[in-house]
């Protein structure tokens, strides 16, 4: 019944961790709210909870089970769902979270400093840049799916860590890089980041509609059109949500300290809330 | 912004409006519902994929950048529907025209549908396109304004 399972339980790691971790997290920035300064709101939190949920979720229970299922094709299309969840959608929810600004109100302002001193440390503004994390992004897909790591996966559980923590962090990385709302000096312009997205967005398309033809070593071509469409679609729609993120966020900052009323005048909202950064 | 930059941003909303949405439609009507295109034509060269992956993408941004932009001129007061609506049609033609003469027939990415005679279906395709750039010119003339009456 798991003849697809890796020996030397290595996704069984990966399936117990994961749920660990998320807990933790979670605590620890439900702590962090409890230790702000200022009012912290509500839907940020339950954007972190949900990113936490969503990963464990790809990576451990009913959904993880199908990546692992007897059937190739819907092994391979749980897989591809996997992947959305834990590299696109769960990194999406999380940062959006705003974590970072959440850290730098709850600590005590020496160290909150200090960590605002390691965030902007030349290493991490390396690789938040849009280009760098568009390639660590992308570069890994191809690597994953037209290489033999892809039927690597299912024989090293060392390999299987490794790669689900890059897809991960990737994908973090790449949102950071976009769309963050946390304080970030050194951040391109939205012309610049607008570019790389839609490069991102149209290469991983273009490995979707590749991988229809051209199925991973290992994948039927059945499985590999289902997979590949999945990744299409499902891309799509996490990216789109990217690109209104980008967006409404341009348009924010252009009426930064104005009243939103001036654009709705049947809206509620209070603009500061809207519009301050922390 | 001044009046001249706003209408230049205006016209630019429609236009990347009308591509983003005639992308849109290409791809939900042509492929979804009447699955007359398919996900992947092996028959296409392979800078084909390349530039479809391109305008794929580049469409969903500009849908989506075009309405924001929109709610700032609208926002400005700057809105004016009928140079809007130039634009959109400008856009959409534009592209159609590109999707049935290059992407269908020089780099034969897909085609319209498959297994019929093409030529009926390639010959409505792209004067629907041309008819659309047509309207889309006549409104934008129609909506400039001569900058002795601008004024700002």
């Amino acid at each position: 019944m798991h003849d697809h399972l890796p020996s030397g339980g290595g996704v069984d790691l990966l399936a117990v961790l994961a749920p660990i971790l998320a807990v933790v997290a979670a605590a620890a920035y439900l702590v962090a709210v409890v230790f702000s300064r200022r009012p912290w709101p509500r839907h940020r939190t339950l954007l972190w909870l949900a990113g936490l949920l969503t990963a464990s979720a790809a990576v451990s229970g009913p959904l993880a089970g199908a990546a692992h299922a007897q059937f190739e094709k819907a092994q391979f299309e749980g897989h591809m769902v996997a992947h959305l969840l834990l590299g696109m959608l769960a990194p999406l929810l999380l940062v959006l979270a705003a974590p970072v600004t959440l850290i730098l109100r709850a600590l005590p302002v020496p160290s909150a400093r200090g960590v605002s001193r390691v965030l902007g440390s030349w290493p991490i503004r390396f690789l938040t840049e849009p280009v760098v994390a568009a390639v660590l992004n992308v570069g890994g897909l191809w690597l994953l799916y037209t290489t033999g790591l892809f039927s690597a996966l299912h024989t090293s559980p060392a390999i299987n860590l490794a790669v689900h923590v890059h897809m991960f962090a990737a994908g973090i990385l790449f949102t950071v890089a976009l769309v963050s709302p946390d304080p970030m000096p050194h951040r391109r312009s939205y012309g610049h980041r607008a570019a790389v997205l839609i490069a991102a967005l149209a290469a991983h398309d273009i490995l979707a509609k590749y991988l229809y033809a051209h199925p991973p070593i290992g994948v039927s071509a059945d499985a590999a059109h289902a997979g590949a469409m999945i990744m299409y679609y499902g891309g799509d729609a996490v990216d789109v949500a990217l690109i209104v993120v980008l967006c409404a966020g341009w348009y924010r900052a252009r009426h930064r300290g104005a009243s939103l009323a001036w654009a709705w005048p049947h809206s509620r909202r209070t603009p500061a809330r809207d519009l301050a950064v922390d | 912004m001044s009046e001249r930059s706003s209408s230049g941003a205006l016209l630019l909303s429609g236009v990347l409006f009308g591509v983003g949405l005639a992308a849109f439609v290409d791809e939900t009507v042509f492929h979804q519902l009447l699955r007359w295109h398919h996900f992947y034509d092996p028959a296409g060269l392979e800078v084909g994929l390349i530039s479809d992956g391109l305008f794929h993408a580049f469409g969903w941004f500009a849908v989506v950048a075009s309405l924001f932009l929109l709610a700032e001129l609208r926002g400005r007061g700057r809105l004016r529907w009928g140079r809007w609506a130039g634009g959109v049609f400008l856009g959409a033609g534009a592209f159609q025209l590109y999707d049935g003469v290059i992407q269908h027939k020089l780099m034969g990415l897909h085609q319209i549908r498959y297994e019929v005679d093409l030529f009926a279906y390639d010959l409505t395709w792209n004067v629907v396109a041309v008819i659309m750039i047509a309207v889309g010119a006549f409104l934008v003339v129609r909506t400039r304004r001569s900058e002795a009456a601008a004024g700002a």
